[in-house]
């Protein structure tokens, strides 16, 4: 909620002293009001009017850093609650969750299964960014400081679950320079829990029994200065806890309450216990509404799949298409004899086609070359996927690398064969079908 | 100073669309709220949750799905096991076979199929075309004739085929018109309007605004369908304001992810965990942004989206 010039001006001083470099006051509060210049650079404002200031052009939901070096993650700090508005800046995070009240065997089973998922997809890094160690009611000091460094081995940054003050110092005192979130303020403890967090530098989770005991005490929270917080929303059942989720994020952004201002955890296990299909559910909702962490049992392929996938999508930029690098790929055991294939660089359109491709079974290269992120007719009609482009990739990249000399191109920019075999001495250029549903049986029937 | 919970209160609602006949209907639409935002207005009708079946009987589906339907060697006892499934609400029959690339099954084959299905159980029905708009256009008018009086959703008319079939299942045979349209909001009112301009009461209505499986450019989906219920509920388009229903099941068991073998891809585990996992988080993904009712094949996929849906009720 920016501040008009008037707004601004009631503010400064009036001394119209021009040490700020503006001839008066109120071109000053202008500039300021413009974003030009910044209220500090007037020598003369009172220390309450900055802080009024900054509290009203603050961004209505804070951004929050939890981890150190690759494990760092930046959290909230969006503007808008649909995706087509702006697009959404911090993805949401997966964790897995540990907990005091598994046994040895279980825990280092999770230990064992956390780094398999570990891949890459169009250019991202792919894999359970966070540890959930959770210190059940009955664990001690000793027995979760245990489990917090057995956790800490795997290196990724931790959550930590608990909530009792002594217990988290204990075992903030082996991971706080990894940077972990202590998770574990309620209205009970907030004031000891936030002396161990910010002795540690750490952010701190916070939760109630409501949403409203949740934000009297995020409120209560912010009296003592801290203001490294992310909520969690987690209640009692699935549908508070979406109420709260999008509550939180709602009052934030639309009804410009900084009280809740800040990013939000949500705790898969607690709702869901052991269902892991309802937690595959779960991930995704709340990845489509407002979860900043997400706490599961488990990410082995069958989640991370289709949720890095989904959160892939969802976090693009509404106007920018996602890209595949140029490049051959090879399918289906394909060498350098296998037939050559063509399409634009267009995320949508590769995934769909190489898709087709694999289904078919056949061997062959898929070759990518920079079509500007557009679709097949767009690109073409752009100049971006024309015989110069198409010819010149496969002289300098193809050529020297694949034996086969038969190209296949897509069926909707068939006007391009004539320019291709004129462009590529030695090529048989081939028009496939108009849509990549078709591919299979176009492959299929080649082959025969 | 306390929180101040301040409801999102739309004065329009998403159409109400009853499909089946007798006592066994299912009403989707109804709802003047974001999806599942309970908090702010009492939801009116649950999203509704559809079971996967086609003229192809159990050719290509994955092991779970088979083992569900073992013992059903027919086309009704297939039908019948899935109106039985935990959490189905209605059966949606997919003649994928008619495709005239693929099977190129006759509509004379099709439709007795139809026929069969269609006497086998007593559950809301939806038929699903092959997707090819000349087959489509020939196939789905008789489909709407021969069920007439069961009150069946009729998937789909589109841009190209819209008069054959609406004109068919909307006026002929009192049928509901699906409307499929390629996830861009103006082409799904376009479709809307036509539809209703041909004397289709647009109460009889239900959007496909188009679907994609998860990480396949799901996020035009998504904005779809934002746009759609804001545009529905927020500046009363009543040409929006039709329930949406998605077809997830086609759209995720052919991506790799779910289709791989696990022979093929040793690390990504079984094939069956991926393929569930792929259609519940799609489908979770459709509901929260629009969908009314969703359409699944494995019986895990929508006993699981059947409950969460129950729970945030
Ligand atoms: S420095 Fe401050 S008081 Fe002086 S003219 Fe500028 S705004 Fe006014």
């Amino acid at each position: 909620m920016a501040l008009n010039g008037i707004q601004i001006f009631k503010l400064t001083p009036k001394k119209n002293c021009k040490e700020c470099g503006c001839p008066t006051c109120m071109a000053f509060s202008m500039k300021v009001a413009q974003g030009a210049m910044k209220i500090e650079q007037c020598p003369h404002m009172s220390e309450d009017a900055i802080a009024s200031l900054s509290e009203a052009t603050a961004p209505p939901m804070k951004t929050i850093k939890i981890g150190t070096g690759d494990g760092e993650f930046t959290l909230g700090g969006e503007t808008v609650l649909f995706r087509h508005e702006k697009t959404f800046v911090s993805k949401t995070r997966y964790a897995v969750a540990l907990c005091t009240c598994m046994d040895d065997a279980a825990v280092d089973a999770k230990i064992k299964e956390i780094p398999k998922v570990d891949y890459e997809r169009i250019g991202e890094r792919m894999y359970a960014e966070l540890v959930y160690v959770n210190c059940s009611e009955d664990a001690d000091a000793a027995k979760y400081t245990a489990l917090v460094e057995k956790a800490a081995g795997i290196g990724r940054t931790l959550v930590l679950g608990c909530t009792d003050p002594e217990i988290a110092k204990a075992a903030l005192a082996v991971c706080k320079d990894s940077k972990p979130v202590l998770n574990g303020a309620n209205a009970s403890n907030y004031e000891a829990m936030n002396a161990v967090a910010a002795e540690a530098g750490v952010v701190l989770g916070v939760s109630g029994k409501d949403i409203n005991e949740l934000y009297d005490t995020v409120a209560a929270l912010e009296k003592l200065g801290n203001k490294n917080l992310v909520l969690d929303v987690t209640g009692a059942d699935l549908k508070e806890t979406f109420a709260n989720a999008v509550l939180v994020r709602r009052a934030a952004l639309k009804d410009q309450d900084r009280t809740f201002g800040y990013p939000s955890i949500v705790n898969t296990v607690k709702i869901a216990k052991g269902d892991v299909h309802m937690q595959a559910a779960l991930a995704s909702l709340f990845t489509m509404k407002y979860g900043s962490i997400i706490v599961m049992e488990q990410m082995t392929y069958a989640e991370a799949l289709p949720l890095y996938g989904l959160r892939q999508n969802v976090f693009t930029d509404p106007q920018k298409p996602m890209k595949v690098e140029p490049g051959i790929y090879p399918l289906n055991g394909a060498d350098e004899n296998s037939l050559v294939v063509t399409t634009v660089d267009f995320a949508l359109t590769y995934f769909v086609v190489s898709g087709e491709l694999e289904r078919s079974g056949v061997p062959l290269n898929l070759v990518i070359n920079d079509a500007g992120g557009l679709s097949v007719l767009t690109s073409w009609a752009a100049g971006k996927f024309s015989g110069n482009s198409i010819s010149k990739f496969i002289i300098e990249n193809v050529e020297p690398k694949v034996k086969c000399r038969k190209l296949l191109i897509p069926g909707k920019v068939a006007v391009l064969k004539g320019d291709l075999e004129a462009k590529l001495p030695g090529w048989e250029i081939i028009v496939g079908p108009r849509e990549a549903v078709q591919l299979v049986k176009f492959l299929k029937d080649m082959q025969a | 100073m306390p929180f101040n919970q301040k409801p999102q209160k739309f004065n329009a609602k998403i159409n109400t669309v009853t499909i089946g006949s007798g006592d066994k209907t299912v009403a989707l639409g109804g709802n003047s709220t974001f999806p599942f935002y309970s908090f702010d207005a009492p939801t009116e009708n649950t999203a509704k949750v559809g079971v996967e079946i086609t003229d192809m009987g159990l050719e290509g589906v994955s092991e779970g799905i088979k083992a569900y339907y073992e013992g059903a060697t027919t086309m009704a006892d297939i039908a019948k096991k899935a109106a039985a499934m935990e959490g189905a609400d209605f059966v949606a029959l997919v003649l994928e076979g008619g495709d005239p690339n693929g099977e190129n099954k006759s509509v004379d084959e099709l439709i007795a199929i139809v026929k069969e299905v269609a006497d086998a159980v007593d559950c809301p029905l939806v038929v699903e075309g092959c997707k090819n708009v000349e087959k489509d256009a020939e196939l789905l008018p008789k489909v709407a004739e021969v069920l007439q009086g069961r009150n069946v959703l009729i998937l789909a008319e589109k841009e190209e085929n819209y008069k054959a079939i609406g004109a068919a299942a909307g006026l002929a045979y009192n049928q509901i018109v699906g409307a499929e349209s390629a996830v861009d909001i103006n082409l799904a009112k376009q479709l809307n309007v036509v539809t209703t301009q041909l004397g289709v009461n647009a109460q009889k209505i239900v959007m496909n605004i188009g679907s994609a499986c998860a990480g396949y450019g799901y996020e035009y989906v998504v904005s779809t369908m934002d746009r759609i219920k804001g545009a529905a509920l927020g500046q009363n388009d009543n040409m929006l304001q039709m329930p949406i229903i998605t077809p997830v099941a086609s759209e995720t068991w052919g991506v790799k992810e779910a289709s791989a073998s696990e022979a093929d891809m040793p690390e990504w585990g079984p094939q069956d965990e991926r393929g569930i996992d792929m259609e519940i988080m799609t489908a979770a993904a459709d509901l929260a942004a629009g969908s009314d009712a969703v359409i699944l094949r494995h019986p895990q996929s929508v006993a699981t989206i059947s409950k969460m849906i129950k729970a945030l009720a």
